[in-house]
This record gives structure tokens, C-alpha cells and sequence, in this order.
């Protein structure tokens, strides 16, 4: 039977129970339907709520396990909520952007096809940085997203809602994506887990591109178990994303004792260097203790180019985001000027009109990168920077299973603090821009707090190591009491 | 001294894939549907849709390199080539940059003096067709608004760079009816020009002779038809030349060729040249193929027209004229291979002479296309059996030769229809020959006076009065025994 606090279960434990039968898909729904009504004032997670979409799947859900349905879904009866960058057949994906205000696509992305193959009830599209291009969520043009945390405080970016909507118990479980740090910062400052996963095993088909060769969708959750749960359902071949891996990731257990016996972690130096809050820092140092304590060795190590990983990123990523957002012209969907007088005008001011400042710094850097006559100094530079930071994560990874480190070097910053200096901006995904340029896997575990605020531990293991990743983390978080931590919404906010 | 200029003629020739579907998706790839009916998400360029090499375009492409004689390198990849115009729905084309997927080709070219001439081919590379624009006025920039059709986007297409080694405009011509006929034979694309699906763009600039350096270059675009080609190209030497004869330099810039006006116009300026800011595509990995895929395909290449000329003119001694008349297309070469088949080896020579001449000149003056002889091989053969068994004669075959298209009967009908049998009967012919003989006895002298002429105008008699059915050797005979006969009596 239905609890009031219904929606502070857990998607593994949801599924369970409407499984057995002692939870319907539609009081599950209700539950959260309601929480998301409770908080989203104080929150503002969401963009779109699909609360009629969502409650139509739970009846037929309920339905078909009625009528004896097994094949019901490891997200039979979970809520879910996804960020607005992936395309939704008949429900509006605007990315943020007054460019794709009321667009509305006329098919799914594959992971939403998967979500709803698996059971899961989408019920509603949040919030991100415009076209995912940010570090705190105050790029989108609908208005910010709070941190659960401290109202006052940003929540992280681009995946600014989904990692909201999680901590704030209005989701158990939520889809963001991740180009450059934007799910696993998130989850660091909103004190959730979130996954990226090693690039191509997630497909991209329906995700609106950012920059196409460090996208990757990924999970956010408020425990490792879920997080693992909804990776499994994502990850797989696709035929209609050419840089899917075509792997299917193994079945991932958790249980027994929790032990990382024989595991061999590397702490890399760079990523502990100035700039680091000390608090975030002694956070991470008795992460690592309590890693050793579980039976880990642990050694300190180098990625001696993180230093131009920064630089190397803030030129592929515009420069990829250059082409991929010329479609947005006027012509076919999205915004178009009134009152254009010729084609060059009416590009012009579409996009003038539709674009924020952040994005429009980051087309016209990367159109000036590929320019000719630059195009060797800047972007060819930058991929062969791009190689040695690669290289860098294989020499590692010779040596360790995997590396740990901050995910974020600060813990959540005050609304309005860093957003008239954008460089101040992009130094806080430091951390977790080298994983995207490597298209290894990395994920953010909650490991306590800094000034009342949450503090991510970052893992990062070798391609197609995910599962490695999640267990480690499932590990951590066994012998630590950071997940069951949650954000007193229901006080004064 | 007046320095004579010489021109370097370099095409780059778009010729559109006959595949079933789009290069990037599962769109039909057709001519002539229904406006924005062949779409989807990702040939509309749909926020988060996603390219997926199409296995046949990438095949055929191959396919065209191996036939050009190209190189295929184990590793190509594909370039983003970013432009803002509506007919092209990502403001950017998926093309290939340095790494294309053929390299390093030639054809042989035979020009109207016999000549051979080698032509290099420096790429091919494969890249995505554009949408189409209706305009509401002359242009997109004059019109009060414009319409896009987004079927042809997508649809493959390659791009057969050649090097500069043209030097006039028959060159080129005889470049881009090659290039086309190898083509067609590959089965790769219907090349029809009035379809769009083959187009080229002009490089050409002019040097003194005797020189090596290149001149500026001017690039003509909007050229539709190889004919165009041919006019835009004689166009661009004069303007070239009228302009270095001043005294002054040639522009390097793209200009526009306007076939109806005969004149081309400057599109753009070397300082308005575009800035395609090309980068790596990372939608799609880089195209790996091993020796054992690219023999794959050679195997399935057919028989090309250059070795095809060759088996015409050494197995059934045809001229190298009528040779290269037949292969030019591959319906004639079809058409010529079945007909020696049903009429024997023997009788290629004349099937080459029929096919090329009268066939030839029936299709010119009705304006039919290689893919609509109004004749079958079949029909053909059948004329050439009776010419061989001596039932009609040469004379007699061209008249059935007409009724045979005319009614698309089979020649046995049409001589028993008729009655176009050949006379062959010596009595009756004798008794003709000795009446005409008879009747003209002036001729008769000038014949006994050795006139030359006078015997054959008698066979020309015989025949008239046959009909032109007499056995042309039997008449000459018999003229000469109703002579010889005639002259005893007398
Ligand atoms: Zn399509």
C-alpha cells in the first residue's frame, strides 16, 4: 500500500514492490507527481511535467501486470525524469534555448525508447544550461535551477535538473548528459551519483549534439545500485549512432561484504593542485583512507597534460558546437525573426534572437578556430593535445584500476557569483574535462561535505570498466553514510 | 611576336549514386516524388538525429575508383564542410576533405583525329546531395519568399576531381562522355544530365605555350549540360585571352555560366571566397577497408568500354570508329553483343554497319535516347540470315530494315508480306535480261564499243524491273550472257 513518503524510495526498491504487487505504477506516480508539486516551487528542476503521459503508461503498466506480464522491465514503475537535451516523440525538447521554444520532435532519442522498453514513466523534461553549455545551470534561458542544498546556491551544470530533481526527492532516478563534467559535477554539488559513461556505449541517437565526440548520456541517482540499474538499461548497441561501441554492458552485481581487496587506485597529483578548496580536499583524503581501508592500494600518480586539458577542450567542444547548432537557422523549426527583409537577415537576427550569450561565445569561438588561416594553431593543436591527454589516461591505467579524485574542486557556488566571468566559470570543470577528450568512463560519489554543502569523489576506470567503476563506488558508499544524507526541503526554504 | 596561349582545363564532375536509399539514412532515393515526402529526422537535419553510412554508396564509390583505375586507400574518412543556405538542412555537407575514398585515377580519351590522350584523375570522394529551392522571383535573394524540397537531401553523391590535363573544349567533352559511359557501365548511377544526377564545375586558365607554370584560374559553376560545358569553356578562352592579349591579369574567381546568354559573370571574388572551416565529421568513424572488400568489389566490376573496343576490334575486326560508336553507351554495346550472338560471328561486321549506320541515323532524326532502340537484336539477326541465305538482298535488307522499325515485325514476315523475296531463278532472270537487251539497242552498241558503264546500266535495268529483288551477282551474270547471246544473233 501507498506511504505518503512513497517517492523516497529508491528505483531498485520501487520496481521491487511493483513487481510483487504491493505498489501500483499509478500510486507510485501520484506519490511522485505530488512531491515534484511540492518542491519544484522551491527547486524549479523541470521545464515540461508529462503528468498525463506518465500516469497513461502506469495504468497500462498496471494492467499488463494484472493480466500476468513478466517482461515488465527493470524500470517497471520507477519514475524517471530527463533532461531536455533528449528528444521526446510529441512532448517539447527545447534544450533550454528560446531557439527550440515549443519544438517539439516527432521521435524518441534511443535511450528514451529504452526507457520506456524497460517500464520506466517518464514524468517530465528538466532543466540544463542552453544547449548544455555550462557549469551551474544559470545559462538556461527558462530561469535557474536551486540546489536542493542552499537555495542561494547553484546546483551544478549543464545537467542542472536532473541532478536537482534527484537530491530533491522529486526523481529517484534521472537521464543527464555529459560533455564536458555536466553530470558528474551536478552530482557532485547536489551530493547524488552520477555516471559518465565510457563514450559509445550509450547511444546519442536523439540527445541534441553538443559536441559530438565528447557527448555521453548519463544516470544520476541517489544510490550506486540505481545508478547501475539505469546505466544497464541505457548502454547498448545502436545501429543509427555510428560511434556506438555495439557493446552491451555485463550484468552488474552487488552484494556480500564490501571489499576492494586487490584493487589498485591511483590518486593523480594534478587534480589535487591550487585552486582546490581545502575543505573538498580533506573530504577526498579520508575518501581515500576508507578506500584503503576496504582493501584498495593506493599510490599517488601524474596525467602530466591535465594542465592543457582545460584549453584543449575549449576548443574541440565549440568548435563541433559550431557546426552542430548551424542548423538552427529560422529555417526549418525553432524560432524564426519577424520582419526579416533577405535570407542573411533573417539568419542573423534567428539566431540573435534565439541564442544566450554563452552559446553565442561558443559559437564564435569555434567558428573562429576552424577559421582558415587558425585552424592548425587552435583546433589541430588541440587534438593533439587531445592525444596526449589520452595517452596520459593510458599509461595510468597500465598501472592502476582506476583513479580517484575530486569531481569538483569547489563545492557549490552562490547564484550569480561566477556568471560575469565565464573563464572563472570554466575552471570548475577542471576535474572532469580531461575524462570527456579520453572517452573514458568516470562517476561522482557522494564523500561528505564541505560547509554544509556536498562534496562528489570522482572515480575513473578504463573504456568499457563502468561496471568496475560502479562497484567500487558501491563499495565506498557501503561503508560510508553519505547516501542515505538528504536536503531538508520541507523546512523553511 | 604575339604569344599564342594554351588552355588548362581541370573538371570536377557530381555525379548522384543510383542507390535505393540515402547515404545516411533509410530514405528512398528517388526522382520525381511528391515534394518533402521522402524525409525523415535525419536528412532534415532533426536536432539529435545521426548519420549511418549507407554500405552501397560506399560500395559504389569504390566501385567508380576501381573503374577509373583509381587507388583505394585502406583508410578514408569524412569531413564536416560548413555553409549556411537553406536547400541544405545542417548548414553544413558531409563531405571528405584529404583523405577521400579513391585516389590517383585516369581514363583514356579518343579524340575525333583517332588521338589517344590519358587523362589523370587526382580523387573521388563521396559526399551528400543538397535539397532543392523553388524561389518566388529569380533568385533566393530577389524573392519575396522560397520553398524547400528536402528529397534530394541526402542522396549520394560523388565527386570525380580530375587533374588539369584537358586543353580544349573537345577534350573535355570527350572526358566527360568517358567518364559518364564508364559509369553507366558500373550500374552506379542513371547519369542523366536532366536530372541533375551528373553536373560539373569548369577550372580553367590560360599560359603561353611552351610554358609549365599555371595561370590564374577562373572556377565556372552552373554548368547542366555537357554541351554547356563545351560552350562555357570555348567562352572562357576568349575572355581569358582577350583579357592577357590587354595586357592585363586574369581574376581568380568563381564565376557563373549563363548558357542561354552564352556569358559568364562573376559569382565571387578570390576575396569573397568562401571559408568552409572543414573539420573531421564525429558522427562518423573513419572508413577502414581491407585488401580482401576492395577485391570484393573489384570482382563484381563488368566488363569496361575501353576493353570492350578492344574485343570488338580484334575478335570481329571492326574499324576503331565503330568500335568506340558502340561501346559509348552501354545499351548499344548490349544491343551489338546479342545481336553477333543470335547472328553469328560472322556476321558482326555488318551488324557494327547497320547498328552505326542506319540504326545510328533513325534514332538521331527521331531523337531517341540508348535506352530507346527501336530495333532488337533479334530483328536484326533475322535480316542478316536471309541476307546470308540469299532470300533478300543488301538492297532489299534496307527496305525491310525500316519496316522492321516502322512495324517492329520480324524481317521473315515482312519479306513474305511484302514479297520481297530475292529472284533467283536463272531462266526467268535470262528471259529479262534478253527483253531489256532487246529493247535497247543503242546502249547495246555503245556496250559493243567497249563504252564503259553500259553493262552496269543494263544490271541497273534488271533490277528496276525486278523490283530490286534479282540476286545482284546473278543479274551481272546473266546481262553479260543476254549481251554475248544478243550480239551472236546479230
Ligand atoms: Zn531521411
Amino acid at each position: 500500500m501507498a506511504a505518503a513518503s512513497t517517492y523516497k524510495l529508491s528505483a531498485t526498491r520501487l520496481n521491487r514492490l511493483f513487481l510483487a504487487g504491493e505498489l501500483s505504477a499509478v500510486e507510485i506516480t501520484e506519490s511522485v507527481l505530488q512531491r515534484i508539486k511540492t518542491v519544484e516551487p522551491k527547486v524549479t528542476a523541470f521545464l515540461t511535467i508529462t503528468a498525463e503521459r506518465a500516469l497513461e503508461r502506469a495504468k497500462k503498466l498496471d494492467s499488463r501486470r494484472r493480466a500476468g506480464d513478466t517482461e515488465l522491465g527493470a524500470l517497471a514503475g520507477v519514475p524517471v525524469a530527463i533532461k531536455d537535451n533528449l528528444c521526446t516523440d510529441g512532448v517539447p525538447t527545447t534544450c533550454a534555448s528560446q531557439i527550440l521554444k515549443g519544438y517539439v520532435p516527432p521521435y524518441d532519442a534511443t535511450v528514451v525508447e529504452r526507457l520506456h522498453g524497460s517500464g520506466a514513466l517518464i514524468v517530465g523534461k528538466t532543466n540544463m544550461d542552453e544547449f548544455a553549455m555550462g557549469s551551474s545551470g544559470e545559462n538556461s534561458s527558462f530561469g535557474v535551477t536551486r540546489n536542493p542544498w542552499d537555495p542561494n546556491r547553484v546546483p551544478g551544470g549543464s545537467s542542472s535538473g536532473s541532478a536537482a530533481a534527484v537530491a530533491a526527492e522529486e526523481v529517484p532516478i534521472s537521464l543527464g548528459s555529459d560533455t564536458g563534467g555536466s553530470v558528474r559535477q551536478p552530482a557532485a554539488l547536489c551530493g547524488v551519483v552520477g555516471l559518465k559513461p565510457t563514450y559509445g556505449y550509450v547511444s546519442r541517437y536523439g540527445l541534441v549534439a553538443f559536441a559530438s565526440s565528447l557527448d555521453q548520456i548519463g544516470p544520476f541517482a541517489r544510490d550506486v545500485e540505481d545508478c547501475a540499474r539505469l546505466f544497464s538499461v541505457i548502454a547498448g548497441p545502436d545501429r543509427r549512432d555510428s560511434t556506438n561501441a555495439g557493446r552491451t554492458p555485463p550484468a552488474i552485481k552487488f552484494g556480500g561484504e564490501p571489499s576492494l581487496k586487490g584493487v589498485k587506485l591511483g590518486v593523480p597529483r594534478e587534480y589535487f593542485a591550487a585552486g582546490i578548496d581545502s575543505e573538498v580536499k580533506a573530504r577526498l583524503d579520508e575518501a581515500i583512507r576508507q578506500l584503503q581501508a576496504l582493501g584498495a592500494s593506493v599510490a599517488e600518480c601524474s596525467l602530466p597534460h591535465t594542465e592543457h586539458a582545460l584549453a584543449a577542450y575549449y576548443i574541440i567542444a565549440p568548435a563541433e558546437a559550431s557546426a552542430n547548432l548551424a542548423r538552427f537557422d529560422g529555417v526549418k523549426y525553432g524560432h524564426r525573426t519577424s520582419g526579416a527583409s533577405g535570407l542573411l537577415e533573417m539568419y542573423g537576427k534567428s539566431r540573435a534572437e534565439g541564442f544566450g550569450p554563452e552559446v553565442k561565445r561558443r559559437i564564435m569561438i569555434g567558428t573562429y578556430a576552424l577559421s582558415s588561416g587558425y585552424y592548425d594553431a587552435y583546433y589541430k593543436k588541440a587534438q593533439q593535445v587531445r592525444t596526449l591527454v589520452m595517452r596520459d589516461f593510458e599509461a595510468a591505467f597500465a598501472q592502476f584500476d582506476a583513479l580517484v579524485t575530486p569531481t569538483s574542486p569547489i563545492p557549490a557556488w552562490g547564484l550569480g557569483e561566477k556568471t560575469e566571468d565565464p573563464l572563472t566559470m570554466y575552471l570548475a570543470d577542471v576535474c572532469t574535462i580531461p575524462i570527456n577528450l579520453a572517452g573514458v568512463p568516470a562517476l561522482s560519489v557522494p564523500c561528505g561535505f564541505a560547509g554544509g554543502l556536498p562534496v562528489g569523489m570522482q572515480l575513473i576506470g578504463k573504456h568499457f570498466d563502468d561496471h568496475k567503476l560502479l562497484q567500487y563506488a558501491w563499495a565506498y558508499e557501503k561503508v560510508t553514510n553519505h547516501a542515505a544524507a538528504r536536503p531538508a526541503l520541507e523546512g523553511g526554504l | 611576336m604575339t604569344v599564342k596561349y594554351e588552355p588548362v582545363i581541370g573538371l570536377e564532375v557530381h555525379v548522384e549514386l543510383s542507390t535505393a536509399t540515402k547515404v545516411w539514412c533509410n530514405c528512398k532515393n528517388e526522382f520525381g516524388a511528391a515534394p518533402n515526402t521522402n524525409c525523415c529526422p535525419v536528412c532534415m537535419a532533426l536536432p539529435g538525429a545521426l548519420p549511418v553510412l549507407n554500405a552501397r554508396a560506399l560500395e559504389y564509390t569504390v566501385k567508380t575508383g576501381l573503374a577509373l583505375n583509381c587507388e583505394i586507400p585502406h583508410y578514408a574518412k569524412f569531413d564536416r564542410k560548413n555553409y549556411f543556405y537553406p536547400d541544405n538542412p545542417s548548414n553544413y555537407q558531409i563531405s571528405q576533405l584529404d583523405l577521400p575514398l579513391c585516389v590517383g585515377g585516369h581514363v583514356e580519351i579518343t579524340l575525333a583525329d583517332g588521338t589517344t590522350k590519358q587523362i589523370r584523375i587526382q580523387r573521388i570522394q563521396l559526399e551528400t546531395d543538397a535539397g532543392k529551392l523553388l524561389h518566388a522571383g529569380d533568385d533566393v535573394a530577389e524573392a519575396d519568399s522560397s520553398l524547400v524540397d528536402f528529397n534530394r537531401a541526402g542522396v549520394p553523391l560523388i565527386e570525380i576531381v580530375s587533374e588539369p590535363d584537358l586543353r580544349s573544349a573537345e577534350e573535355a567533352l570527350a572526358y566527360l562522355n568517358k567518364v559518364r559511359s564508364i559509369i553507366k557501365y558500373c550500374g552506379v548511377s542513371d547519369v542523366k544530365m536532366e536530372e541533375g544526377s551528373m553536373r560539373c564545375d569548369v577550372n580553367i586558365s590560360l599560359r603561353p605555350v611552351g610554358t609549365e607554370r599555371y595561370g590564374t584560374r577562373a572556377e565556372l559553376k552552373n554548368v547542366n549540360s555537357f554541351s554547356a560545358a563545351a560552350r562555357g569553356i570555348e567562352y572562357e578562352i576568349k575572355r581569358q585571352t582577350a583579357i592577357l592579349e590587354d595586357g592585363g591579369e586574369v581574376e581568380q574567381e568563381t564565376r557563373s555560366w549563363r548558357d542561354a546568354k552564352g556569358i559568364s559573370v562573376t559569382l565571387r571574388s578570390k576575396e569573397e571566397a568562401m571559408d568552409y572551416r572543414y573539420f573531421p565529421e564525429p558522427d562518423l568513424p573513419p572508413v577502414v577497408l581491407t585488401a580482401e572488400e576492395i577485391d570484393r568489389v573489384r570482382a563484381s566490376l563488368p566488363e569496361l568500354p575501353d576493353s570492350i573496343m578492344h574485343r570488338m576490334m580484334n575478335e570481329y575486326g571492326l574499324s576503331a570508329y565503330d568500335a568506340s560508336v558502340i561501346v559509348a553507351e552501354k545499351e548499344f554495346a548490349e544491343w551489338f553483343d546479342r545481336a553477333v550472338l543470335l547472328a553469328g560471328k560472322a556476321n558482326a561486321k555488318a551488324v557494327a554497319n547497320w547498328q552505326t549506320n542506319e540504326l545510328n541515323r533513325v534514332m538521331n532524326a527521331r531523337g531517341l535516347g540508348p535506352d530507346q532502340i527501336p530495333l532488337s537484336p533479334e530483328q536484326v539477326a533475322g535480316m542478316l540470315k536471309l541476307i546470308e541465305a540469299g532470300t533478300i538482298s543488301g538492297k532489299i535488307a534496307k527496305t525491310v530494315f525500316e519496316k522492321m522499325i516502322e512495324t517492329g515485325k520480324d524481317a521473315a514476315t515482312i519479306v513474305k508480306e511484302e514479297g520481297l523475296t530475292q529472284v533467283a531463278d536463272e531462266g526467268e532472270l535470262l528471259k529479262i535480261a534478253l527483253e531489256i537487251v532487246a529493247a535497247n539497242p543503242k546502249v547495246v552498241e555503245d556496250w559493243k564499243s567497249g563504252k564503259a558503264g553500259a553493262a552496269q546500266w543494263f544490271v541497273g535495268q534488271m533490277m528496276k524491273a525486278t523490283r530490286g529483288r534479282a540476286n545482284p551477282q546473278l543479274a551481272t551474270k546473266l546481262v553479260t550472257e543476254a549481251l554475248e547471246q544478243h550480239a551472236g544473233q546479230g
